[in-house]
């Protein structure tokens, strides 16, 4: 296990790469955060949904007049009370140039297509009174038979979602070529389908937003629980038609988000819209039971996959045939998710050809979009669980056949088959390691043993050697792909007059601790303390440009930013102290945050002390102007490639089926840290959604598009108690496309562990014959498994 | 998350307790702990119109020894419970069964007779009292009356006591010297139970001389594995227990959820019961 | 209906309605927004405050119950920006990101280690069974736990 340095290191001004602790934390350990659902405005209207109970229906009748009549109620609104400030909820990415794109109404006209859809609102002077006011209003539904299955949802004589398009089909897209004719040459060819369950975010802090107009002008200030304040200000501008100059997105401190927060909601937009029409503030504060409705889901892909090879395990080509769900509208990115992992399916394997299709299809569930990995772990989970069920059928070791087919690190930079060019990897060091500290050769003996003894508790071996491609994005990538947004990212650093710092991001964390790793960036280059800069984010007012955080963009985008505009601020302030110390700026060198003369140790001068010349402005040399700050932004030149080795033992009780993870190694590739506890957190948080997903989480709907998983009682997420503390290392190859070196991070551990639990588990059963296990993998469905097979039946 | 209105009374005797729950009609609900009866309040699925909290009447707190039995007060909390050196010696199974009762903030505030009266067959607390032979006793209008497990537990959250009764004790004959282990199988440590079993024997001579065993969530209300019992008679290694366990789904009527369906839950009660019975047993 | 509590020392005198919950009365009306709300069904914990020194969900607490009562939050737990143990451990070992599930999470440590000063790994995960945390994975909590308990004074077994 990686050690954590004890001892608190802000002391010395060179911070990059030391563990140091966040300086967030001071407000969240003393609950002294700021919450969006803390914002207690005077005069605030409180609102309250009313949401469809029926997956499709015809809204036959809504009558809010009895809502009106409630105590402390101030408004209420159905789709035709609302008229134009309906707004449609907005999608940025309409992958093909047929691409379906239905409208999406904030409140539903006419019909409602999920459970959760919105149907109405109230408005009272307290949420209590808001709530209450709900049950006067009066609406009939017509049921319609709702489509839950994809595919049902493209057969022939399907219930249409939106019948107005005539289809169920969003789009279809299509990859690559060539597979056919390598096939034909294959020895072997495996082919699988996968099932990528649905998952629902569940961020630990419920969305909240609050809107109001501010009066000292036509601005309307949003606060809300988001993880794109900038992007969120274009979109409900385009949204609502008010101008953009005068919305204000603020990004208070937000508990989480892992792309759930990545969206712009119809709950943002109406909450918008009628603090704007009210002229007072409005709030809204989802319950648990609204989010596990109402926020997007994530993952829901049925992965048709097929892999061809030589007999002596020579990979030849991968074809990808996917149905993604999006649910019953396209929200800001739907379409677009499998395409991030569209390049990803190749993965770390050498190959010759590769076929990808994917068909978007919708149905009457709530829609999809990111969620931590965003398309990468799906991809991620079908070529790790195909190139185990390709060792099998070849009788190879599973790790043996993975690096006969890995890119060597000779190679890098490599242009794989799906077209990326991976910079850097090492794939061979972070697999030594991570089976080094599994202990994999005893852990592979403990095995044998348990199998040849027949213990009712059987010993598997998970692997996952995953790479992903973060860091979203370079911008004509994103271009090409036809996503109407940029990936670059911008950085303001301003030295203040007393020699303190801000170092302004358009990053916006939730959790990460940006404050602290930018920190850290800035420091590094200026030789100001740690504690003396200021990070300034996630409020449009404040930091006007930025792309937010999503992606694992952060560090890997935001983080060049930051470097260059505190590097373009040294050079500033050299030509200041050059002139101060009556010398050339060629004459002066820089050394943590003095300015010295080159062979004159004499000659010095503080940066600080450049800070305040050039806030009096008293000795400025011609032509340079008063003030000290210096911007960047960075379109970064391509995305970062981290990488590792994951390994799991996962013991099976085969009398229940019940599944327990025993150790959890992995060793990642990030490149370079700025903080290593913060990248060591991070992996924990992604391994527990990642585990989470192979072994206890997955939403479900029952065939009339009811959410059966519509709590945390029904939606399992994995407490202190179901999981273990895991062993994490890092190897570092540092990324050549990103000037500090850096990966991104925020994802690894959620793409790479969960092929590594289901491997684990069909490793521990697969001489009993057992050959696939659906996700998540709970008891029954693992008990089942093991019967079929003892049955002479496919698992 | 937000309740219903309703009105609160909050009495200091059983009597006046009952008292208000005669006044307040049907709609009126008692509540102790309320760690059942919130969630339900919250997501509205409950709208009674008068609570009657009785979790501050002294009679219905506390754990006493009287003669062979340790009587517990309904309103006990399940963290009093789990860590009374009665119950831990005397009534060893609930206290197991008890511990693994939600989570620790919970079992400060849920109380051992708001659980059993509350009844829901996923409970662990219900099986317990089944295999003990728990007797309850009720407070109504007409006074108190007592009622044996086998009688308590009537249907799917469904007790012997009446909208105008109060749970007011629930004794336990006392039983030193048992093995026992409640045997709880679920998908994550928070999930309700998807079977549990419940098992307490007393040993002679390296054989079991006594069983009982109370199932958990396989049927609408706690089940007694009878045939399982008096198979294990006898029984002096782990084998024996496992041929006495196949008979345990027996008489169950498991129903089928996201979780688990009837079939694996008969399955699992056999397994569970021979683990649960083979720990009690020490084999 | 009038109740008097007494929050992190402060005698507080009001009326609340009997559906309020305490979670509800505390952040809306004496304004302890430290205390937060995760989840409509008891599982979360995020509400967890001391009530009468034991941890109990504020969610799961009508604000009437808890009349005559001591209430502690995290607000309540160090004075103003002081620290306390559990604060600081959790800091020095990375032991929250969001901050969400924090509150909860310390709440629930300082009274499982009131119970059991020298836990074991396997006490701490089951002393923070009703408190879930979506970003951290467990791991540095529990070790910010066990660092807690060294910090007052206990061992870690």
């Amino acid at each position: 296990m990686t050690q954590m340095d004890v001892t608190n290191t802000t002391e010395t001004p060179t911070a990059l790469g030391r563990p140091i602790r966040r300086k967030e934390d001071a407000r969240l350990l003393h609950g002294q955060t700021n919450w969006t659902d803390n914002i207690q405005l005077p005069g605030t209207l409180h609102m309250a949904i009313l949401r469809s109970p029926m997956a499709h229906a015809r809204i036959t009748k809504l009558d809010v007049s009895g809502a009106l009549k409630m105590p402390n109620v101030v408004a209420a609104y159905g789709a035709a009370e609302l008229g134009d400030l309906n707004g449609s909820v907005p999608c940025v990415w309409p992958v093909t140039d047929d691409i379906v794109m239905p409208g999406f109404p904030a409140l539903a006209i006419d019909k409602v297509r999920h459970v959760g859809d919105c149907v109405a609102v109230v408005l009272a002077t307290d949420a209590v009174h808001a709530a209450d006011a709900l049950e006067a209003i009066e609406v009939d539904y017509e049921p319609l038979p709702a489509v839950v299955n994809m595919e049902s949802a493209i057969a022939d004589g399907s219930t249409i979602v939106h019948d107005d398009k005539g289809t169920n089909t969003c789009y279809v897209y299509n990859l690559g070529g060539g597979y056919d004719e390598v096939a034909a040459k294959a020895d072997v060819i495996v082919k699988r389908r996968f099932i990528n369950q649905r998952l629902i975010p569940a961020f630990m802090e419920p969305r909240a937003v609050v809107a109001a107009p501010m009066g000292m002008s036509d601005e309307i200030t949003i606060w809300t629980s988001t993880q794109i304040p900038h992007i969120l200000r274009v979109l409900l501008a385009l949204v609502t038609g008010i101008p953009e100059n005068n919305l204000r997105v603020v990004a208070p401190d937000v508990g989480g988000g892992f792309g759930g927060k990545l969206q712009c909601y119809r709950e943002e937009i109406l909450v918008t819209q009628l603090a704007r029409k009210l002229g007072r503030p409005v709030k809204w504060t989802e319950t648990r039971s609204e989010d596990m409705v109402a926020t997007h889901h994530g993952r829901d892909q049925i992965q048709d996959i097929e892999i061809a090879a030589t007999s002596d395990g020579k990979m030849l080509g991968l074809k990808v045939t996917l149905l993604a769900n999006m649910g019953a509208y396209l929200q800001i990115i739907t379409p677009g998710v499998p395409l991030l992992g569209m390049f990803m399916y190749p993965a770390i394997y050498k190959m010759d050809a590769y076929d990808f299709k994917c068909t978007g299809v919708f149905t009457n569930t709530t829609p999809t979009d990111a969620y931590r990995g965003a398309g990468r772990p799906e991809a991620t989970y079908a070529i790790e669980r195909i190139v185990d069920e390709l060792a099998a059928e070849l009788g190879m070791e599973p790790m043996e056949l993975r690096k006969k087919n890995w890119i060597t690190h000779e190679e890098f930079p490599f242009t794989t088959v799906a077209g990326l060019t991976y910079d850097t990897g090492n794939y061979e060091a972070a697999t030594a390691r991570a089976m080094e500290l599994f202990d994999y050769d005893g852990l592979r003996a403990e095995q044998a043993q348990r199998r040849a003894s027949g213990d009712p508790v059987q010993l598997g071996i998970g692997i996952s050697t995953f790479t992903e491609m973060c860091g979203l994005a370079p911008s004509r990538t994103l271009g090409a792909l036809k996503y109407v947004a940029g990936g670059w990212e911008h950085c303001t650093v301003r030295l203040l007059p007393t020699g303190k710092v801000e170092v302004v991001t358009g990053t916006s964390p939730h959790g990460q601790g940006h404050e602290t790793a930018w920190s850290q960036i800035a420091s590094s280059v200026l030789g100001v303390p740690v504690e003396d800069i200021e990070v300034i984010h996630s409020d449009t007012g404040r930091s006007p440009y930025g792309m937010d955080t999503y992606g694992s963009r952060s560090l890997a985008v935001g983080g060049q930013a930051i470097k260059k505009a505190a590097d373009r601020l040294v050079e500033k302030a050299k030509v200041i102290a050059a002139h101060q110390l009556e010398c050339s700026p060629e004459d002066i060198e820089f050394v943590e945050g003095v300015f010295r003369v080159k062979g004159d140790p004499e000659k010095v001068q503080p940066l600080a002390a450049v800070a305040f010349e050039a806030f009096t402005g008293h000795n400025l040399p011609p032509g340079v102007e008063p003030t000290l700050s210096a911007e960047a932004t960075v379109d970064p030149e391509d995305f970062s490639y981290p990488h590792g080795t994951h390994l799991a033992a996962m013991e099976v009780d085969t009398e229940t089926g019940k599944v327990t993870l025993r150790k959890y190694v992995c060793v990642d590739d990030v490149g370079v840290q700025v903080n290593p506890m913060i990248v060591e957190g991070q992996v924990h948080g992604g391994l527990a959604q990642g585990i989470a997903q192979a072994m206890f989480e997955g939403a479900s709907y029952d065939e009339d598009g009811n959410l059966q998983t519509a709590s945390f009682a029904d939606y399992l997420l994995p407490s202190a108690m179901d999981l273990p503390s895991f062993i994490t290392d890092t190897t570092c190859t540092p990324s050549t496309t990103h000037p500090l070196g850096t990966k991104g991070v925020g994802e690894a551990g959620a793409i790479a562990s969960t092929p590594a639990i289901i491997n684990g588990v069909v490793d521990a059963l697969r001489p009993l014959g057992v050959t696939d296990i659906n996700m998540p993998a709970a008891p029954m469905t693992v008990w089942r498994a093991i019967q079929a097979a003892k049955a002479g039946g496919a698992a | 998350m937000i309740p219903v209105a309703f009105d609160y009374v909050r009495p200091s005797t059983v009597d006046e307790a009952v008292a208000a729950l005669v006044a307040g009609g049907e709609d009126a609900k008692v509540m102790v702990g309320g760690q059942s009866l919130m969630p339900v309040l919250r997501l509205r699925l409950g709208a009674p119109s008068l609570i009657v909290d009785c979790s501050r009447i002294d009679e219905m707190i506390g754990i006493r020894e009287e003669g062979d039995s340790i009587v517990i007060g309904a309103g006990t909390t399940h963290h009093a419970v789990m860590n009374n050196d009665l119950v831990k010696r005397y009534v060893t199974l609930l206290a197991q069964a008890t511990a693994t009762v939600a989570d620790p903030q919970i079992r400060h505030r849920g109380t051992m007779g708001g659980s059993l009266a509350h009844a829901d067959p996923a409970g662990d607390l219900p099986a317990v009292a089944a295999a003990l032979d728990a007797t309850f006793t009720i407070a109504g209008p007409g006074g108190r009356r007592t009622v044996a497990a086998s009688d308590f537990f009537v249907d799917y959250f469904t007790t012997a006591v009446g909208d105008d009764e109060v749970l007011a004790s629930v004794s336990f004959p006392k039983r030193e010297g048992w093995g026992s282990h409640y045997e709880k199988f679920n998908r994550t440590a928070q999930a309700w139970a998807i079977v549990g079993v419940a098992a307490a024997v007393r040993m002679e001579g390296g054989r079991i001389a006594e069983a009982r065993i109370g199932l958990t969530n396989v049927g609408t209300t706690p089940i007694r594995a009878r045939s399982v019992e008096a198979a294990l008679v006898g029984a002096a290694d782990a084998a024996a227990i496992a041929a006495a366990s196949e008979s345990a789904a027996d008489g169950t009527a498991p129903t089928t959820d996201i979780h688990a369906d009837a079939e694996y839950r008969s399955h699992l009660t056999r397994v569970l019961t021979k683990r649960a019975v083979q720990k009690a047993a020490g084999m | 209906m009038h109740i008097s509590v007494t929050v992190d020392g402060t005698a507080y005198q009001a009326d609340v309605e009997p559906r309020t919950l305490l979670v509800h009365w505390l952040r809306e009306g004496i304004g302890k927004v430290g205390t937060v709300v995760g989840c409509d069904t008891s599982n979360c914990g995020s509400c967890t405050v001391l009530l009468d020194g034991r941890s109990v969900k504020s969610c799961s607490v009508l604000a009437v119950q808890a009349d005559g009562s001591s209430v502690t939050t995290i607000q309540g737990l160090s004075d103003g920006n002081e620290w306390h143990p559990v604060q600081t451990a959790f800091k020095e070992c990375h032991g929250l990101q969001c901050g969400y599930c924090t509150p909860g999470m310390v709440m629930s440590t300082v009274d499982l280690l009131s119970e059991n000063p020298n836990p074991t790994e396997a006490e701490i995960r089951e002393g923070l069974e009703g408190n879930l945390c979506r970003c951290t994975g467990y791991h540095n909590i529990v070790k910010s736990v066990a660092l807690a308990a060294d910090l007052m004074g206990g061992s870690t077994k």
